[in-house]
């Protein structure tokens, strides 16, 4: 069966004056029907900016791409925007970190659901209203009809986020892009959004492409996981199997500077440095400058990707390569 | 408990002004804090853990004397006689630290305040260097201007210029919550450094329960502006008394411990602080509410020395 999503050596630059910064330096990435697919990276590793691009939702002429990104078939950076109209809200749903951007601000909730619910179906209004409280019921929102008539200043950021699942789900979608959907939400709130959204995806056959720089919601919730840095994919593989045995220094040292995992007060162990300036990527890999592994090689050449024997896990670190091939 | 508190919290209540009617006088009240009471020791890290609106951000404005509390008493003890000296590092530094003055000006402020500009430019420049060199800010940096540095460098400056005036005790408002994770560990290990090696006593707020757990020697969890537990961080974070506390803690995400298809719930809504629920605030979503629960409830003693729990049902009940 052919993948939901493939992403295939994206590379994506923004130019500015005299330079241009680098996003996405060959990404790939696939998502499979039914699953739950987890992005996990600190700011700029380009986590967002992948979940823009599988949309196409950056302005036009605005970056330069290499690469391709294949969704349903069809090749997301040569089609017409028509299709494009087409496969969003519809095939592909999104919803973003801040419900409250996501909705506008002046018109009260019923009314913006009804007009996203009859761009995608041809129902009467009455229908795409009764639609809408279907819609909201499903999504364990106990007060329906009362929620419609609210602005959506007059809602929780839970309930909000809850109304625009309730719309990604209207139309059936194939996969559904979280961008970091609960990050400003409250935990206990948090944990309802999350164990709703896999409650519905699983309900209706979806996928999730899942955005998060929370590497213990990661773990949580999703199938697999892609860990970025810099904007590449440093590692990948199924996610128990990840945060169990990390292989690339940047996941390592990412889960060992958790509080979770030391004792009270212990040393944490930071990563040392800061991220790299992606206008001045260096040559070679572009953790070396922060990794405790690193050596001449890691310098000038970028790694290569190793995989486990199962080949399901990769990594992409010469570090990781020498381990394989001396056991 | 020996040492005198370093501060004295007393039925502290705060309540913003809210809706108007034709007058434009207040006919609603915004009720932040509903009576907290708290010590801090001298040398310890108290952590504050809640949601958003429990009024943990209202418990720091208070504190720091942004907010002048509508009832209450806090008393400051200062270690060396007098009253104790207070500063705060607050959760973004993009916007906390003045864009327009370089950053040894920043730092350096504090004292041009507290010292009522008696020192030269020389002095304070030496002063700033010296905080900036205790947060690992290389002092050849001191000219430039705080968008020259990444985020976890700004909050080390916010954390310099926290440090210059000799403090008691520093607020830590989320001072990790815009920081990415590897630069959160090295703020972290920064803060436990400087205590250790200056005995600074630390109020640390933070809606982060691995962050409030691996810093605190003791813990208060807030509520709709009460303190609902408190405790040593073991009693409050291991044995949970307070309702609230148990799903609090169920509801943090933690590494590798894949989650259970339970149902989701659709109550999940704070209580609004407009009009306060008669008796214990936390009924209405309690799964042990019962008899007695429509009584106001005062934070009670339970099983450990140090655990108070505002709870009948759990601080009676043995565990």
């Amino acid at each position: 069966m052919a993948s939901l999503l493939s992403i295939e050596d994206l590379t994506l630059e923004f130019p500015i004056y005299q330079g241009s910064v680098r996003a996405l330096n060959g990404v790939t990435l696939r998502v499979e029907p039914r699953e739950i697919v987890g992005i996990v990276g600190e700011s700029g590793s380009g986590k967002s900016v992948t979940a823009m691009m599988v949309m196409r939702l950056l302005v036009e002429g605005s970056y330069r791409v290499r690469g391709s990104v294949t969704l349903l078939g069809r090749d997301v950076l040569r089609a017409p925007e028509a299709a494009m109209l087409e496969l969003r809200g519809s095939q592909v749903a999104m919803i973003f970190q801040e419900p409250m951007t996501a909705l506008n601000p002046t018109r009260r909730v019923g009314g913006q659901m009804v007009e996203v619910i009859r761009l995608h179906r041809r129902l009467s209004r009455a229908r795409a209203r009764a639609e809408a409280v279907a819609l909201l019921r499903d999504m364990h929102v106990a007060d329906p009809e009362r929620i419609l008539g609210n602005y959506p200043f007059e809602l929780s950021g839970g309930m909000r986020q809850r109304v625009l699942l309730a719309l990604a789900f209207s139309c059936q979608p194939k996969l559904l892009i979280a961008d970091e959907p609960t990050t400003a939400l409250d935990v206990t709130v948090q944990r309802q959004v999350l164990l709703l959204m896999r409650e519905k995806a699983r309900e209706k056959n979806a996928a999730i492409l899942f955005i998060t720089h929370d590497m213990a919601v990661v773990s949580q919730f999703c199938d697999r996981v892609y860990v970025m840095y810099a904007g590449g994919v440093v590692e990948d593989g199924p996610t128990a199997e990840v945060m169990a045995n990390p292989r690339h220094p940047y996941t390592r040292g990412l889960l060992a500077a958790l509080p979770d995992r030391t004792g009270s007060r212990g040393q944490l162990e930071a990563i040392r440095g800061s991220v790299p300036d992606l206008t001045r990527l260096p040559e070679g890999c572009a953790f070396a400058a922060r990794c405790p592994l690193a050596r001449e090689a890691c310098r000038q050449r970028p790694p290569s990707v190793v995989t486990d024997p199962a080949g399901r896990h990769r990594a992409a670190c010469w570090a990781v390569q020498e381990e394989v091939q001396t056991p | 408990m020996s040492t005198p508190p370093i501060l004295t919290l007393r039925g502290l209540e705060v309540r913003f002004p809210a809706g108007a009617d034709w007058l434009g006088r207040a006919n609603e009240h915004v009720h932040a804090l509903n009576g907290v009471d708290l010590d801090i020791r001298p040398g310890e890290t108290l952590g504050v853990v809640g949601e958003s609106g429990c009024g943990k951000t209202t418990l720091a404005m208070v504190l720091i004397g942004l907010v002048r509390p509508t009832s209450g008493t806090m008393e400051r003890n200062g270690a060396r006689g007098g009253s104790a000296n207070m500063q705060i590092v607050f959760q973004d530094p993009q916007s906390s630290l003045d864009p327009r003055l370089p950053v040894w000006r920043v730092i350096a402020e504090p004292l041009h305040v507290q010292q009522r500009g008696r020192l030269s430019r020389a002095e304070l420049k030496r002063a700033a260097g010296a905080a900036a060199a205790q947060v690992e800010i290389p002092p050849d940096c001191l000219d430039r201007y705080p968008h020259e540095f990444s985020g976890g460098q700004r909050q080390r400056i916010a954390i310099a210029r926290a440090l210059i005036s000799e403090p008691d005790i520093i607020l830590l408002d989320e001072p990790t919550s815009a920081l990415d994770i590897s630069v959160q560990a090295q703020i972290l290990n920064l803060l436990n450094d400087l205590q250790r090696r200056r005995g600074l006593t630390y109020i640390l707020i933070s809606h982060n329960v691995s962050v409030v757990r691996h810093m605190s020697d003791r813990v208060a969890v807030m509520y709709l502006g009460q303190i609902v537990e408190l405790g040593t961080c073991d009693e409050v974070l291991k044995t949970p008394r307070h309702p609230y506390t148990r799903l609090l803690l169920e509801s943090v995400p933690q590494l590798g411990v894949p989650v259970g298809f339970d149902a989701v719930s659709s109550s999940t809504e704070l209580p609004s602080n407009r009009r306060l629920p008669r008796g214990c605030f936390f009924r209405d979503r309690c799964p042990l509410a019962r008899e007695g629960c429509e009584r106001p409830q005062a934070l009670l003693t339970a099983t450990g020395p140090e655990h108070r729990v505002r709870c009948h049902v759990q601080a009676l009940s043995q565990p």
